[in-house]
């Protein structure tokens, strides 16, 4: 089953309640999704300089055992830090070398990607999601039904700079995907068919393909149930397969544009009552960017 | 008149009240405040009362209805009227997937559009969608009647049996078996009372309509359509 959501805000005011309205849409969606939750949210960034979100255990000393020009705060079993960009390889390869126990789940000059296994309200809580500010991101609900409930299945997936992406559905031809797509470099850390599309975005984007071109191409590329919705730095977009197997519908109104698997999910934003409430075609590509 | 407001009263609530009323009752007309895309409302009605519902209604909105009047102000989620045996239900904004689906009789009136699967395996129910309706609309639709003012999607009428399609705008593509088919004086009647039961007057004319339903050539299994089952 499983629940999405997403937002982007076009009006700036709104931002600092930004996680406080992302929040209220993941929680009514617990009922498609009970198993654990995840939720990715571009917020401030500065040039020059990425953030990697890392998750697990025992994240204290990293930051003084990492050294140099680096800076971390931590909330719950995520940690994010902060680092010059041409800091990145060294710190994933030290991650790699001496922290092999965590999990780097995002990176980005704007990205914070946190998930976890619980109730949606209380991983919402655990991280603090409703205090958290920001212009646009997404989320998702789980309810696992091929694998196992772990925070490593949880969505969303992020596998290039300030990328992400939830999916409501299954892919059958992950497997082969997956098999072209680790050759030209992309770089898979679950076996989750849900990462592969993720991963298929971000070859796309690699090869210069806009967010709109990359999912349009994902139609011809991709076998089986997909309702996505994907985030970049400046943008946001959400796709259906050609069946619209999965539910969706959004809103727009001149403050946001906001999706949800179900309506419930859009009940309590700002303005709902004027919004264009919509249901997105199959197989169309609705992409917004930021100017 | 009862007015239950959801944002002070369950959804189970309110159904238990309804389902609850005597044939007799002469709590004929209730609202319904704070629906919130709520699931499952006003289903199972059994009894001759009207039922408004002033906001948005999730899934399965008066799915299974029998005799009640449901109207909806605002949009619908999936499965509206869903097996709707009698009665009438009306939204006046859009639906999503699967509106009318396996319907047995009663009048489903839409205001806005209808998406995917619209009347899919409809069996008696009478639609009239006065927007545009999605993809595989009427799927293996057995009988009763869809009536579109708008447009219909991909796959209109795929293995549909003999339930009776009226469109007045474009056809995106018809589905196996389905064919357009003469609209004869019988049809241009029964056309109209379907218009007039929607509250749509002359303004909106039969003869802007074309009618398409099943060719009958997937009836019985022959080989030579294999690939069309």
């Amino acid at each position: 089953m499983c629940g999405i959501v997403g937002l982007f805000l076009k009006n700036s005011t709104l931002e600092p309640r930004f996680g406080e309205l992302l929040g209220e849409m993941l929680v009514v969606m617990t009922g498609r999704g009970p198993d654990s939750a995840g939720f990715a949210v571009y917020g401030s960034g500065e040039n020059g300089r990425i953030k990697l979100t890392v998750r697990g255990d025992d994240l204290d000393s990293i930051v003084a055992d990492l050294g140099g020009d680096i800076s971390g705060f931590i909330r719950d079993t995520h940690l994010v830090l902060t680092l010059p960009e041409r800091d990145e390889q060294r710190v994933r390869d030290w991650l790699a070398a001496s922290r092999p126990d965590l999990a780097v789940t995002g990176a980005g000059e704007r990205i914070e990607l946190y998930k976890e296994v619980g109730l949606p309200a209380d991983v919402a809580k655990r991280f603090g999601l409703a205090g958290m500010s920001g212009t646009h991101g997404i989320g998702h609900t789980r309810m696992a039904t091929e694998s196992a409930v772990t925070t490593a299945g949880a969505h969303p997936f992020s596998t290039g700079t300030d990328q992400c992406l939830v999916h409501n559905g299954s892919l059958s031809n992950h497997r082969s995907l997956r098999r072209m797509l680790e050759p030209k470099g992309i770089r898979f850390s679950t076996d989750n068919d849900s990462e592969v599309a993720a991963g298929y975005l971000s070859w796309k984007l690699q090869e210069g393909a806009t967010l709109a071109e990359a999912l349009e191409a994902s139609l011809d590329d991709l076998d089986g149930f997909f309702t996505f919705v994907v985030g970049t730095e400046s943008g946001f977009a959400v796709l259906r397969d050609p069946v619209s197997c999965k539910p969706a519908v959004m809103a727009e109104t001149d403050d946001y544009v906001a999706f949800g698997s179900e309506y419930r999910a859009l009940a309590g934003l700002p303005g709902i009552q004027n919004a264009r409430v919509f249901e997105p075609e199959p197989a169309r590509v609705y992409a917004w960017e930021r100017n | 008149m009862p007015v239950v407001d959801l944002a002070e009263t369950t959804k189970r609530d309110l159904n238990a009240q309804l389902h609850a009323l005597p044939a007799d009752t002469n709590a004929t007309h209730w609202t319904v405040e704070n629906s919130e895309g709520q699931h499952a409302l006003a289903v199972g009605l059994d009894v001759p009362i009207t039922v408004e519902i002033n906001g948005h209604a999730g899934y399965y909105c008066a799915g299974m209805n029998k005799q009640a009047t449901v109207v909806v102000d605002g949009n619908v989620g999936v499965g509206v009227a869903e097996n709707m045996l009698s009665g009438k239900v009306h939204v006046k904004g859009d639906a999503s997937q699967s509106a009318g689906a396996t319907a047995h009789g009663g009048l489903l009136v839409i205001d806005g559009d209808a998406s995917a699967r619209c009347g899919i395996s409809m069996k008696g129910v009478d639609i009239v969608v006065k927007g545009s309706i999605g993809a595989m609309s009427a799927f293996m639709a057995q009988s009763g009647n869809l009536v579109v003012l708008g447009d219909a999607g991909d796959a209109l009428g795929d293995s549909i049996y003999e339930a009776r399609l009226y469109v007045r705008g474009t056809v995106k593509s018809l589905g196996a078996d389905c064919i357009e088919k003469e609209l004869r004086d019988e049809h241009k009647a029964d056309l109209r009372r379907l218009l007039d039961a929607a509250g749509l007057d002359e303004t909106v004319s039969v003869a802007d309509f074309r009618r398409y339903g099943s060719a009958r050539g997937l009836y019985n299994f022959h080989v030579d359509n294999s690939s069309a089952y």
